[in-house]
């Protein structure tokens, strides 16, 4: 019972880091359609932003996570960057494959720009010890306060974050946009804000994946973001991409099968598991799990 | 109100209007007739900035259009009601009376705004927490009219209100739109339907492959013959 009960436990934990990220993907194609394949490197970009600032943040005599400020302004930046340098101009021009294909050399190019920086390099890092070491028991289960901190935190921040979008003005424009830009445009909406917003937060949920990532799996390195994004990925397509609620539970989906593959039948097959979920879903609800069309009548 | 003077524009190497002049006074209902492709729904998109304009001149109120971002057009008071409706299908049709509020700032005029849509559209009171793409065809029409109004525009844009909908509701719709004129609020009516078209307006052009054929009082444009063998079946 007391594995059970861990299991699921390691479970909400992995599926909290892959939500955030997977809200990500989800918020980004729900706007402009576009699988954005850069997303799993800001995780990487906000996992060496909190590796530098930790020293900085502790001589200042804060907490080893508040380094996680810094990475969310800097991913927040970057994915605003990537926006307004490479897939605007390319949208406004292209086709959704050109856009597809930007996004493809975006990640390559800050895993490429994050090796040649030499303070980085390609040996991978190991970060300080981000939240208090140890835990408490109840029962025969323990409960690591790294754990407890990361699902925690993820909770307040989805609901934060669904609150925005349903009940905030800049939230309802986002929505707007994402369904219908030219009718947003008539209603007053400034579209290109609203869509740089939206990789802002999109960004900054990254770096807070990252910090939850690091407590937990404290080695980083330039092509992190590929493997851990990869899973977010399916999170958000299993859930219904484009649908805020549907990556939430893609997340949850994913990270309870790979924690059950992992203590149940064994370690290397939790990818190959993961997988052949996404397959099955796939096969039988093509638009994911909360996936569906809203009749349009005409 | 709106003063359009020799107006083009280009989808690519195709010059979609030809050097078009139009106006709308105060207080006015105008058509803009003419068969499908003829460039009508283009006119209207150009006045609201949402497709680029080559040259000519665009002005509301003496001010100049094209100099204004296209989201900034409805805080100037115009109002635009797009063809095919374009609701937001995922939002309940309060959302959506909302959302055509987004650039007022005073809850107490957009809930005054709110009464006032609502008193024009009962049935949309009724639907209020429904999710708009659900609706009927319309009652969809009467939202994406009733969102246009949540800013008491001066002037209204509508395109195609007529479309797809069975003849006694396109009878109901164009005396919602009777309605709306006699409260005083301008109009430029963009209609396939060119009957109907006729009988609810002032004045009205026929738009022939991007360029103004004939224009006149919608009375004497009814009884043109050859309004009437093209566009009247008659």
């Amino acid at each position: 019972m007391s594995t059970f009960i861990q299991t699921v436990i390691v479970g909400l934990r992995l599926g909290s880091v892959y939500a955030l990220i997977a809200l990500g993907y989800t918020m980004v194609y729900g706007i402009i359609r576009l699988i954005n394949f850069a997303h799993g490197d800001f995780i990487m970009v906000g996992g060496y932003t909190i590796i530098f600032t930790v020293p900085l943040v502790l001589a200042l005599g804060l907490p080893a996570w508040a380094a996680v400020l810094a990475a969310v302004a800097v991913c927040a930046l970057v994915g605003m960057g990537t926006e307004i340098i490479a897939y605007r101009p390319v949208r406004k021009k292209g086709t959704n494959m050109s856009a597809l294909i930007t996004a493809i050399a975006m990640s390559l190019f800050l895993e490429n720009l994050a090796q040649a920086i030499p303070a980085i390099g390609p040996n991978p890092k190991v970060a300080d010890q981000i939240f208090t070491a140890g835990g408490f028991k109840i029962g025969s289960v323990t409960f690591e306060y790294t754990t407890v901190i990361t699902i925690v935190i993820s909770a307040v921040i989805m609901i934060v974050l669904y609150m925005f979008t349903q009940k905030t003005r800049l939230g309802r424009a986002m929505r707007c946009v994402s369904e219908d830009k030219s009718a947003a445009t008539l209603m007053g909406i400034n579209v290109n804000h609203t869509i740089i917003l939206t990789f802002a937060i999109g960004s900054a949920l990254a770096a807070v994946a990252a910090l939850m990532y690091m407590a937990q799996y404290p080695r980083i390195y330039t092509t992190l973001g590929s493997d851990l994004g990869i899973k977010a990925f399916v999170s958000a397509v299993l859930g219904g991409i484009g649908i805020i609620p549907g990556a939430v539970l893609g997340g949850f989906v994913v990270g309870l099968f790979e924690s059950f593959t992992t203590s149940y039948i064994s370690s290397s097959l939790a990818d190959a598991v993961v997988f052949l979920i996404l397959i099955v879903v796939l096969l039988l609800k093509p638009a994911g799990i909360m996936g569906k069309n809203v009749g349009e009548k005409v | 109100m709106l003063e359009i003077k020799d107006l083009n524009v280009f989808y690519g190497a195709i010059h979609a209007i030809k050097g078009i002049s139009l106006s709308v006074g105060d207080g006015e209902l105008v058509s803009l007739i003419g068969a499908n492709g003829a460039g009508k729904t283009t006119t209207l998109h150009a006045i609201s900035g949402l497709i680029p304009v080559a040259s000519g001149s665009i002005s509301l109120a003496g001010e100049d259009l094209r100099k204004v971002a296209p989201n900034k057009i409805i805080s100037m008071g115009l109002a635009h009601v797009p063809e095919g409706r374009h609701v937001f299908a995922r939002m309940t049709v309060e959302e959506n009376l909302r959302m055509g509020a987004y650039v007022i700032r005073d809850q107490k005029l957009i809930a005054k705004n709110l009464d006032m849509v609502y008193a024009h559209f009962p049935r949309l009171k009724e639907r209020r927490r429904q999710m708009a793409g659900t609706l009927s065809g319309g009652e969809q029409q009467m939202l994406a009219t009733g969102r246009a109004l949540m800013t008491d525009p001066k002037i209204l844009l509508m395109d195609e209100p007529s479309m797809g909908l069975s003849p006694l509701l396109v009878k109901e719709i164009f005396s919602i739109i009777e309605n709306l004129h006699k409260t005083g609020i301008t109009i430029l009516l963009v209609e396939q339907n060119a009957k109907m078209a006729l009988a609810v307006a002032d004045r009205a052009y026929v738009l022939e492959t991007g360029q103004i054929s004939m224009s006149g009082k919608a009375k004497d444009l009814a009884e043109d013959d050859r309004v009437r063998k093209a566009y009247l079946g008659a």
